[in-house]
């Protein structure tokens, strides 16, 4: 990884007194061991109008995972495929970042012995980074950059030209050039910026690294138009590596056994900074609408099938009425959010008898769901592939038989309405499909006939005259009467 | 046996039973029990009392020690074995509670009185010392209770009660163990079960013809065994009665019985029943008979058993089925169970009872074969088998050959009766019934092979398998095997190689394996098609409408998330099955295969671009500036040559790596370019295949590929090796680098005879994988070929790899095993879970 800072000159103010600044030698090549290889720093050009000093990474790929994890083991037996063949060693990635503070160190506190006055005053910067990972691509890059008086010259690198249909990589490459800033204002621009642009989840950054970020952002940061997206991606990266470590290495294991990125697999439970957001204004109709549906039903013992991370398992714990209440779901990491959530661990002990969590897959039969008066499956039956649904079916509405269900599903006739949706697209990635009114009601009635249930249609959010309501759910009723009943009419 | 212990009481005790020992303090109880029982069938509850509360007299812990002794008592029980307690039990409250858990496990209470004088009981308890200060009262009070209890133990609810009066009949009784009279373990016959007859005595005739019977006896001395319901709604039931009671009474047949039977039992007696559900038609019919026939149906009805375990366990035939845990369990509730099965208190529209499907839920080794639920056709759900089809109703009448399971049947003459509701058209569970269950995958787990013997399976990787198998893996019913990983061969000290097929040879030689195939690795993704001949097969032998198969990869993910494709590639598949003649030559009409599909970039695109590319882009992005730059400041004197010779080297091995991940990559256009290479047939219709010879294997394979015509289908190149001679393995040797030479993936070695084994009995690896040193860095990275990288890396450790290799194999191979012998589903499907389970276990992911 490599990136290189220029500055032009005069000969009353010469270019070359970027080594000062920097406190490194043009005339010589200079290497800094740093945590994760070995840094070196050259000048490819130093004269008095032009003065280039390169940062040049080389990064100890094998070192870098089993820093990690080795233990003596000598390979790091657990640590996920993607850690060895990975673009560190190429990408000027957070560990450019920490390579670029500890070189640099003074520098990016503008202290300079030598040239005092030049440190504290702008100069001419062209700042070249080859290749920039970039999550947002060249225009967040822009965003992120201009508003600090940089003239931002972003260019795309294709993923590779030889398949051009796979279009661009997530890599730009970066030109910065500014009159107004001075060195140290530079430097510590690129070490909150490089790694707020890499976004990378493989590589645990030492807690008090986000301090020292905060600290590099004094002065800028807090006037910034995009602070809440460089603070946040600060804090979700910390989320996830953490959680990453401890929770689904299976599941990581399962997607490189099958040749499929991680993502396409562990994907049960949306990013941390997405879903920590405020639940969507439908989000809380479904919510109320299951809701009010639950207590018109009688119901007091109830399953939320996939039950995620527990949004309505909390609003049901906090109506009496419901005296056990049953989060199912398949995803383990999406259970512990919803057990955090909850605040299982430190909830009173009367309270956590009204409820369980547990891992549970609707493709199964399971005991453990008999006998309750009312299951919810909010926004799950489009989360399976088709020629799977009669499996389900069964499983709740064959096997476990609660009084009454509640389904709700989008209504993909509304998806017109959605402006940020493109035509064409289902609303969420994991989507296996979404019905038309006409295709639930048909579904639903024949599930209802099939088990001998009595099914209702509700619309959930605003009622489009023309493609109906956003979400719309099902309310099924037991017709089936148990031979007390029968015998008392 | 001595001979004064033969002269006194025989007392006869079931050898599955809760046994009740009452009498007092100091009466012989844990002499008895020592002297009768083993040690192990004993609990005591001064030994309960000691383990509460360090003392085993110590009355204030009584109750925690009955808590414990109920505690054993109950998973001996449940586990099939005899238990005796020992604590006085004079009090009718402590017997309760016994019979109460003899009556959970479905075990006769059987209780035995040591009914001793209350002084020699006294003067034992003084002459130990840790009872010498029990007050006399105490005594006194047992003997008393004693007393009051003996009238009433058979109204308690014990089924035999042994009273031994004095010490002289206590010291001189023997124990002799009875068998259950549902135990006929022994009995292995062969038998040929037969349904439900309700009176259709000329279809029972016919039938009996047809299996071969002469008059009720069977030439090869087989035996038949009636499941209940002879009578009722038919139009002879005394002629079905009097040849079925003909055969139980000469030894040629066995009858449990069934709800009719019992009714019509009880309407003999006298008892007021109701005429209903045929029960006339039966009581009009015997008019007709003699009072001395009327007498011997009461009895013979009487001497009806409620259900049957036969032939060393592999059989239980009952009328309504039963759950395993009934099976040889004697208690009101089995005989129900037995004769009515169960239902689940609600009723259908016909207002009749709701059946509980306990067969959906049968877990059980034994097969189950039963009948009191007409169905159409007798089907196996989950090793169980409802041989009612109606004949009464103008169904059929239906008889299993056991052990050759074999259906045979003769057609309804006419419907002699109208049924109240319409036979049900499906099998139990429904028509996407077979379901699965989650008791049978979840949490910890250990599944039995036969080639490897108990594999474990831990909760934490069963929690991430049962996530990908529910929400990405195709059908359970279409994913009938996934594919075991493969350890790559030792770490090889050649220069510049990690890994050298030197090393795989080495290790075959040393496991006694001479001959290996070498296979070509294609570059592409392991995939498993299920072929089916066409959709009626689908639909009979894996119950699934709308396909004709499946194409899935190693976790069981479908290729295509559009079926049309993948029925395509089926298509294809299916005629050059067809046009190899295949079908026939195998007899089957399905075919389990083993395959790679090409190109890797057709599956793994998302991978390639999140992760190969991108390392591509991010380095052929950086390079040219980095070495531009460190080329101008050695011009300009600066002492850079080692570094920049390093990034020139590193600039290198990052273009190889591009070209690598490049070679695996190539545009395709609905199945155009796609291409797809078998390498093993694993099963077909009765028999897995997996231990075919490879060369065998191949020869079908090769004819196989030889008849498409669409140009989908790839050979796989082979070259055989004779690990004992270095000629053919310095062959082998050039094989594989000429063939990674020009970049191929590499070779995997096998053995020739497939499944082997060494010779200390152990599986040997079922194949090596040999990965060419350019395909390696897209494993280990640009670099590694790099010497010092090189010397970190052949630091990797196979042992866990090698063993979870093996244990996957094992149960891949049970899978197929399971699948060729039509075994339910859930069995299966619990090995190919394993399976997928054991793939998230941690091991290095880049062997």
């Amino acid at each position: 990884m490599f990136l290189t800072i220029s500055t032009t000159g005069t000969p009353e103010r010469p270019a070359t007194d970027l080594g000062f600044l920097l406190h490194k030698h043009p005339g010589k090549a200079q290497a800094f061991s740093t945590s994760y290889g070995t840094a070196h720093v050259l000048y490819p050009e130093a004269d008095a109008e032009r003065c280039t000093a390169g940062l040049l990474l080389e990064v100890d790929p094998v070192a870098l995972v089993r820093r990690g994890k080795g233990k003596g083991r000598g390979g790091a037996p657990d640590a996920a495929l993607a850690q060895y063949v990975n673009d560190r060693p190429y990408a000027a990635s957070s560990l450019l970042a920490v390579a670029l503070s500890t070189v640099f160190s003074s520098a990016m506190r503008g202290v300079c012995t030598a040239r005092p006055e030049r440190a504290a005053q702008p100069l001419p910067l062209c700042i070249e980074v080859p290749a920039l990972p970039a999550r947002g691509g060249p225009d967040l890059v822009r965003r992120l950059f201009e508003p600090l008086g940089w003239a931002v010259t972003v260019e795309p690198v294709a993923l590779d030209s030889e398949f051009p249909q796979w279009g661009d990589s997530r890599y730009v490459r970066l030109v910065l050039a500014s009159q107004t800033l001075t060195l140290a204002e530079a430097l510590r621009h690129l070490y909150v910026l490089l790694p707020v642009l890499d976004d990378a989840k493989h590589y645990w950054v030492a807690l008090d690294e986000v301090d020292k970020l905060l600290r590099a952002g004094e002065g800028w940061l807090p006037g910034h138009p995009e602070q809440n997206l460089i603070t946040s991606r600060y804090l979700s990266r910390r989320w996830s590596l953490t959680r990453q470590a401890r929770e689904a290495l299976e599941l990581v294991r399962l997607a490189e056994a099958d040749d499929s990125a991680v993502e396409e697999i562990d994907n049960a439970v949306e990013a941390e900074t997405q879903t920590e957001e405020k639940p969507t204004p439908l989000a809380v109709q479904r919510r109320d609408a299951i809701l009010a549906a639950l207590r018109e039903s009688g119901a007091s013992r109830v399953l939320d099938l996939g039950c995620g991370q527990g949004q309505l398992v909390q609003a049901l714990l906090k109506d009496p009425r419901f005296t056990e209440i049953v989060g199912v779901d398949v995803s383990m990491r999406a259970l512990t959010i919803a057990s955090r959530r909850l605040k299982l661990d430190r909830m009173g002990e009367r309270q956590a008898s009204r409820v369980k969590l547990f891992q549970g897959s609707l493709a199964y039969t399971d005991n453990r769901l008999k006998g309750y008066d009312a299951a919810v499956l909010g926004e799950v039956i489009e989360h399976l592939d088709l020629p799977r649904l009669p499996a389900l079916e069964y499983a709740v509405f064959g096997a476990a038989r609660p009084r009454t269900v509640l389904v709700t599903t989008p209504n993909v006739e509304y998806n017109v309405r959605w402006e940020t949706l493109p035509a064409g697209h289902v609303r969420h990635g994991d989507h296996r499909f979404e019905w038309t009114r006409e295709e639930f009601r048909a579904w639903a009635e024949a599930v209802a006939e099939r088990h001998g249930y009595g099914v209702e249609f509700v619309p959930v959010g605003p009622d489009d005259p023309e493609v109906g309501p956003p979400t719309q759910m099902a309310v099924f009723e037991t017709r089936t009467v148990n031979e007390k009943e029968a015998k008392a009419a | 046996m001595t001979e004064n212990r033969t002269k006194g009481r025989v007392l006869p005790v079931t050898d599955l039973s809760l046994v009740v020992l009452v009498g007092a303090s100091g009466s012989g109880k844990s002499t008895f029990a020592r002297r009768h029982f083993r040690p192990t069938e004993v609990i005591s509850s001064d030994f309960c009392r000691g383990l509460v509360s360090d003392d085993e007299n110590d009355q204030s812990a009584t109750r925690d020690a009955f808590d414990v002794l109920d505690y054993i008592a109950g998973k001996r029980l449940a586990a099939g074995r005899r238990t005796v307690v020992d604590a006085t039990s004079v009090q009718q409250d402590a017997r309760r509670r016994l019979i109460d858990l003899a009556k959970q496990y479905d075990v006769l209470p059987i209780a035995i009185v040591l009914d001793v004088p209350e002084e020699v009981c006294a003067e034992r308890n003084a002459a130990r010392p840790d009872r010498a200060d029990m007050p006399r009262r105490v005594v006194q009070r047992h003997t008393r209770e004693l007393r009051r209890s003996l009238r009433h133990l058979e109204r308690e609810g014990f089924r035999k009660v042994h009273v031994l009066r004095g010490v002289e009949e206590v010291e001189n009784a023997t124990v002799v163990t009875e068998k259950r009279f549902n135990d006929l373990t022994h009995l292995t016959g062969p038998f040929d079960i037969i349904g439900d007859i309700h009176g259709c005595s000329s279809e029972l005739e016919a039938l009996l013809g047809k299996l071969g019977y002469a008059d009720g006896v069977h030439p090869d001395g087989r035996t038949a065994v009636f499941v209940g319901d002879l009578v009722d709604r038919g139009p002879d039931s005394p002629a079905v009665l009097r040849r079925v009671m003909a055969m139980v009474g000469s030894g040629n047949a066995l009858c449990v019985p069934g709800n009719h039977e019992n009714k019509y039992g009880r309407h003999l007696k006298g008892r007021k029943v109701q005429h209903t559900h045929g029960l006339a038609e039966t009581i009009e019919q015997m008019e007709g008979e003699s009072e001395e026939f009327t007498q011997q149906v009461r009895e013979f009805i009487d001497g009806l058993v409620s259900h049957y375990v036969l032939d060393g366990g592999r059989l239980v035939v009952c009328h309504a089925g039963l759950p395993e845990k009934y099976h040889g369990r004697t208690s009101g509730r089995v005989r129900s169970h037995a004769l009515y099965g169960d239902t689940t208190g609600e009723t259908d529209e016909f207002g009749l009872p709701v059946r509980y499907p306990w067969a959906e839920d049968y877990r059980g080794r034994a097969a189950v074969v039963y009948g009191h639920t007409p169905v159409p056709e007798a089907t196996w759900l989950n090793n169980t088998i409802c041989l009612d089809t109606g004949a009464v109703f103008g169904g059929k009448l239906t008889a299993l050959r056991w052990p050759e399971r074999e259906l045979v049947d003769v057609p309804a003459e006419r419907v002699w009766y109208e049924p109240a509701r319409p036979l049900k058209s499906e099998a139990p569970g429904g028509h996407d019934g077979r379901p699965l269950d989650l008791a049978d995958v979840h949490g910890r787990r250990v599944v039995e092979t036969r080639h490897a013997g108990r594999v474990s399976v831990r909760e934490e990787n069963a929690a991430a398998a049962l996530e990908v198998m529910s929400r990405f893996a195709v059908d359970p019913r279409l994913l009938p095997y996934l594919p075991p990983t493969m350890a790559p061969t030792a770490t090889s000290r050649v220069e510049g190689y990690l890994e050298h097929p030197a090393e795989a040879f080495a290790q075959y030689r040393e496991d006694g394996v001479a001959r290996v195939v070498c296979e070509e690795k294609h570059m592409g993704s392991r995939a498993v098609a299920l072929v089916c001949r066409d959709a009626d097969v689908a639909r009979k032998r894996f119950g699934v409408d709308r396909s004709t198969g499946s194409l899935y990869t190693r976790t069981g993910r479908p290729f295509f998330d559009d079926e049309s494709v993948t029925e395509e590639i089926l298509g294809r598949v299916r005629a050059a099955i067809t046009d190899a003649g295949l079908w026939d030559e195998l007899g089957t009409d399905w075919l389990l295969l083993d395959a790679e599909l090409m190109p890797w970039s057709l599956k793994a695109a998302g991978l390639l671009r999140s992760q190969y590319a991108a390392v591509g882009a991010a380095s052929g992005a950086v390079f040219p500036g980095a070495l531009a730059a460190l080329e101008s400041a050695s011009v300009r004197g600066v002492d850079v040559s080692d570094l920049l010779a390093r990034q020139r080297e590193r600039a290198g091995a990052a273009a190889a790596f591009t070209e690598a991940y490049r070679r695996y990559c190539w545009t395709t256009d609905g199945l155009d370019g796609v291409r797809l290479a078998p390498f093993q047939i694993l099963a077909v219709q009765g028999r897995s295949l997996a231990d075919l010879p490879h060369d065998e294997q191949l020869a079908l394979l090769d004819r196989f590929v030889e008849h498409d015509g669409s140009g989908l289908l790839q050979t796989t190149r082979r070259l055989y090796v004779d690990t004992a001679d270095p000629e053919s393995v310095r062959a082998g040797v050039d094989w594989w680098l000429e063939m990674t030479g020009r970049g191929g993936e590499g070779m995997v070695v096998k053995p020739l005879g497939a499944v082997v084994r060494s010779e200390t009995g152990r599986l040997v690896q079922p194949g090596i994988k040999c990965r060419g040193r350019e395909y390696l860095r897209i494993i280990y990275g640009p670099e590694y070929t790099r010497p010092d990288n090189l010397a970190r890396l052949r630091q990797r450790f196979l042992n866990h790899k090698r063993s979870l290799a093996i244990r996957e194999y094992a149960l891949g191979l049970e899978a197929l095993d399971r699948l060729a012998e039509g075994e339910p589903l859930w069995r299966v499907h619990e090995a190919v879970f394993g399976v997928l389970a054991l793939e998230s276990e941690p091991v290095d992911p880049r062997l």
